[in-house]
């Protein structure tokens, strides 16, 4: 059994009168790709942004490396967002710089090295998400698919030990899908990073996936192999495994 | 929907701690002097021709104005004396901060209310950084070093507008002018004027950047944030100006 190094205990949460979770329990293992699955606005992205600080739970803790997050003071949280890094959905590249000062954003922030090494860091990166020469380039000047990839390199550029992606093959055409989920499996392999996906695609599901987690109804409803799931009796999860509508109102 | 006044407070108390934690972020090391470059010349350099261009004819209207409106009292070679002290104590701040914070607020918001809706904010967090220390402190500093500059220049502008009108309709020397004007205004004059645009500054900063963080539901959320944030500094300037004064005027007299 691998070290459990991510946990969400009995997470509730609400925006306004609307209650995102209830109760929501998990547990991500050292080295593996979980998936979280789900339909939209049942608050896939918002796990990821509770594991980084950017939002609070109301009720519930989360605990990352031992410590629960909302304990973390200041300093804390920076060591804890030097381990777990994030790739937004849309990317998120900070428009008035180039793909260089990106990419150097978090090494300047976390004092990763000399101007000479992060300049070298930005070339290594570059070349792993297979976009070498583009330093000068703006974020304008991409496409969609090369923003994700810079986005990931940006991610990946302080060697975190996991790393969210939330939607990282939203809106892209079918190779540049196959392109990034080459990439999600590459870095594991090559940096053994862990990784947690924020996806709709259950194509990306079962290219990439260890484990996969559904949340349904305000909790995790499903947490399994992607074989587990299959042979599920969760109705609803069997509908969207098959790309079916499944319907809300249906039982658990 | 929340009472008016429940979102009234719910905004002072964050704009409150918005100001406290930039006082914070601007005595940390390292100190961002170049973001806070970077902000001046934006906002501040940039808006020099607004600046002079409506200093300037502000400055030749009022002229035009009292020249005539003296005239039947038989004081209208007293016209650079009003204009001078008009200029310098009141329209050269109040009129520059309404200009400049309509240009550079406004554009506060719609850069970190895009930013905001593209989770640029949430990525520079994430990336180990702090966005009050990023984005709002570097501009409510160089808001309010920059615009009692700018209206040090609005004052100049002004008085050479308004003494340029006064030479052709009163028919008086420039020397003449000049003269009435330097003995008109004292140091407390300008102290009065350049204190209320310090103050003027770091509304503008505090709000534009407020509401742009503030901002959601995506582009139309951007315009819709913009648009406010013109509304409120310009309420803002002009409310705080009439308890400015007040106040200045029992400092300085």
């Amino acid at each position: 059994m691998a070290e459990t190094i991510i946990s969400f205990k009995n997470i509730a949460k609400a925006f306004g009168d609307q209650q995102i979770f209830e109760d929501l329990n998990l547990d991500v293992h050292r080295g593996e790709t979980l998936t979280i699955i789900g339909g939209s606005g049942v608050g896939k992205s918002v796990c990821l942004k509770l594991l980084i600080g950017l939002l609070q739970p109301d009720a519930g803790s989360i605990h990352a490396f031992g410590q629960a997050v909302s304990e973390r003071d200041r300093r804390g949280m920076l060591r804890l967002r030097s381990r777990i890094a994030m790739l937004f959905q849309g990317a998120a590249l900070f428009d008035s710089m180039t793909v260089e000062e990106n990419i150097k954003y978090p090494l300047v922030e976390h004092n990763w090295g000399t101007p000479g090494e992060m300049d070298r860091r930005v070339v290594e990166v570059l070349e792993m998400v297979d976009m070498p020469g583009i330093q000068k380039l703006k974020p304008a000047e991409l496409s969609g698919g090369m923003k994700k990839r810079v986005g990931l390199a940006r991610s990946i550029a302080i060697k975190p030990e996991v790393i969210l992606y939330d939607e990282p093959t939203t809106g892209l055409d079918p190779i540049n899908v196959r392109r990034i989920n080459g990439l999600i499996l590459s870095l594991q392999e090559r940096l053994g990073v862990t990784s947690i996906v924020v996806t709709h695609d259950m194509d990306t599901v079962f290219t990439i996936t260890d484990r996969l987690a559904m949340i349904y109804q305000k909790r995790v409803a499903f947490v399994g192999t992607p074989d587990e799931a299959k042979t599920q009796e969760l109705k609803y999860l069997r509908e969207f495994i098959k790309g079916g509508k499944g319907t809300l109102n249906e039982d658990l | 929907m929340q009472p008016h006044h429940k979102i009234f407070f719910s905004a002072i108390g964050e704009m409150t701690y918005l100001t406290l934690a930039s006082t914070r972020e601007l005595f940390k090391r390292p100190f961002e002097w170049r973001l806070i470059v970077h902000q001046i010349e934006l906002g501040g350099i940039d808006s020099w021709s607004i600046t002079v261009l409506a200093a300037g004819f502000t400055g030749m209207v009022l002229s035009l104005q009292f020249a005539i409106g003296l005239e039947p009292f038989g004081a209208s070679m007293y016209t650079g004396k009003v204009v001078s002290l008009g200029i310098v104590r009141e329209l050269g701040p109040v009129l520059t901060a309404l200009l400049v914070g309509g240009r550079v607020g406004s554009g506060y918001t719609a850069e970190l209310g895009s930013m905001n809706v593209t989770e640029q904010v949430d990525a520079i967090r994430s990336l180990g950084a702090d966005p009050i220390r990023k984005l709002v402190m570097p501009r409510v500093v160089a808001m309010t070093l920059a615009l009692p500059l700018l209206t040090c220049v609005a004052d100049i502008i002004g008085c050479a507008g308004g003494g340029l009108i006064t030479m052709i309709e009163v028919g008086v020397t420039a020397r003449f002018v000049f003269e009435q004007m330097v003995e008109t205004l004292m140091v407390v004059d300008l102290l009065h004027g350049l204190s209320k645009s310090i103050f003027f500054g770091y509304l503008i900063g505090i709000i534009g950047c407020w509401n742009g963080l503030q901002t959601y539901g995506g582009t139309e959320g951007v315009g819709i944030a913009t648009t406010r944030t013109v509304v409120y500094i310009s309420i803002a300037i002009l409310v705080s100006d009439f308890a400015l004064t007040r106040i200045f005027l029992g400092i300085y007299g």
